[in-house]
């Protein structure tokens, strides 16, 4: 077994096999991996907010889909991934409280998971798995060696898609 | 208070307004609020569950927005948020938090149940739940009203019991979208069960400046 690296809120990393990646309860953020199955090379952000664009604060690239997908794929290019055969998977984008109405706060999960498609057809990265939305929190982990995206939540059966 | 509340005349530093640049004065206002809130909080609770509760002076923190996951317990611990939206003269969001043993002893007092009953929650216990976090969050915003003399209207609470680092995803993105950082109080009670609650407070952004104005704070 290799390390388990832990990833955090508005943070990102790169990892080889052994290691695996984890990011722990994640609720309306989005946890997105990339993977190089041959290089058995992953790739993991954490993030809050769709789109940098939006905010005039944006420094923190990790905390924006738009911005942090593509630093993970720089980052992920830089460690010698092939753009060709990198895949994706995200998780996460719940809506924590079952509030009315169309307010902002309700649909920022929805909006984090669709700001990972659009950035991923942009970068030409296939989203070959998906487990987004709902109402409760989800701690994942990308196992390198497999790109297996194991999916743990309180009160349910542990998933790997 | 009771002075004007238009807010025609805020410059470009109020409405670009953000924690990552609060001052002191700020900090001890909210700690006020804190106060008041939780003593307001602690007398209702009490009148509820039929029992004396003492309270502790609550503590205010400030931390980067991104670190709020953790802030209260391990990021995978489960526990008890209770979300409300405010609107009127103020508009935003509030939560307050609980740990699993501090719901459980509340409950269980509630429900006048053995002290030790720790069963996952059923319906019952979650409107009972939902109950408390409404009397303690409409305290702390009759506090807040009280003191800046603005209408603040609670929406009806909703509830998740979930890991504490989802839960806390809710205000950690809303902060996130002003700044990095994030302010929360944490208030003790109690007699013979002592509780822990964490309480959230997240004015929009042009609400702060309605605030602190209507204290008579200057950034």
């Amino acid at each position: 077994m290799g390390n388990v690296i832990k990833v955090g809120m508005a943070d990102l990393n790169v990892a080889k096999a052994p290691d695996s990646l984890i990011t722990l309860g994640l609720g309306s953020c989005i946890g997105l991996t990339l993977y190089d199955p041959v290089l058995k090379l992953g790739g993991m952000v954490h993030y809050m907010l769709p789109d940098s664009t939006k905010l005039k604060n944006n420094q923190n690239i990790a905390k924006f889909g738009d911005t942090g997908i593509k630093e993970l794929y720089r980052r992920m290019l830089e460690q010698g991934a092939s753009p060709r055969r990198m895949v994706a998977k995200i998780a996460g984008g719940a809506k924590m409280f079952e509030v009315g109405g169309i307010s902002e706060m309700g649909r920022v999960g929805e909006r984090n998971a669709q700001e990972a498609k659009i950035i991923l057809k942009e970068l030409k990265i296939p989203l070959i798995a998906e487990d987004t939305g709902l109402n409760y929190g989800r701690t994942v982990e990308l196992n390198c060696e497999n790109g297996d995206f194991y999916i743990k939540a309180v009160g349910k059966t542990s998933k790997i898609i | 208070m009771g002075q004007d509340l238009t807010i025609h005349d805020f410059g470009g530093i109020m409405r670009d307004f953000s924690l990552d640049h609060v001052n002191d004065m700020y900090v001890d206002v909210l700690r006020e609020i804190g106060n008041i809130g939780a003593g307001n909080a602690t007398t209702a609770i009490a009148k509820m569950l039929g029992a004396r509760l003492n309270m502790q002076v609550p503590k205010v923190e400030l931390m980067e927005a991104s670190k709020l996951g953790g802030a209260i317990c391990d990021e995978e611990e489960t526990v008890v948020g209770i979300f409300l939206e405010v609107c009127n003269d103020i508009s935003g969001s509030m939560m307050f938090l609980m740990r699993m043993d501090s719901a459980h002893a509340i409950v269980n007092k509630l429900m006048m149940r053995e002290p030790d009953y720790n069963e996952p929650f059923d319906e019952m216990d979650l409107s009972a739940l939902k109950e408390i976090g409404n009397i303690i969050a409409a305290s702390y915003l009759s506090a807040l009203s009280t003191l800046t003399n603005l209408r603040i209207q609670p929406s009806i609470p909703y509830i998740a019991v979930d890991m504490a680092a989802a839960i806390l995803s809710v205000p950690a993105i809303q902060f996130g979208q002003y700044g990095d950082n994030a302010l929360f109080i944490e208030t003790e009670f109690g007699d013979d069960v002592r509780m822990q609650g964490y309480f959230i407070l997240m004015p929009e952004q042009d609400s702060y400046a309605k605030i602190l104005t209507s204290l008579g704070i200057t950034m």
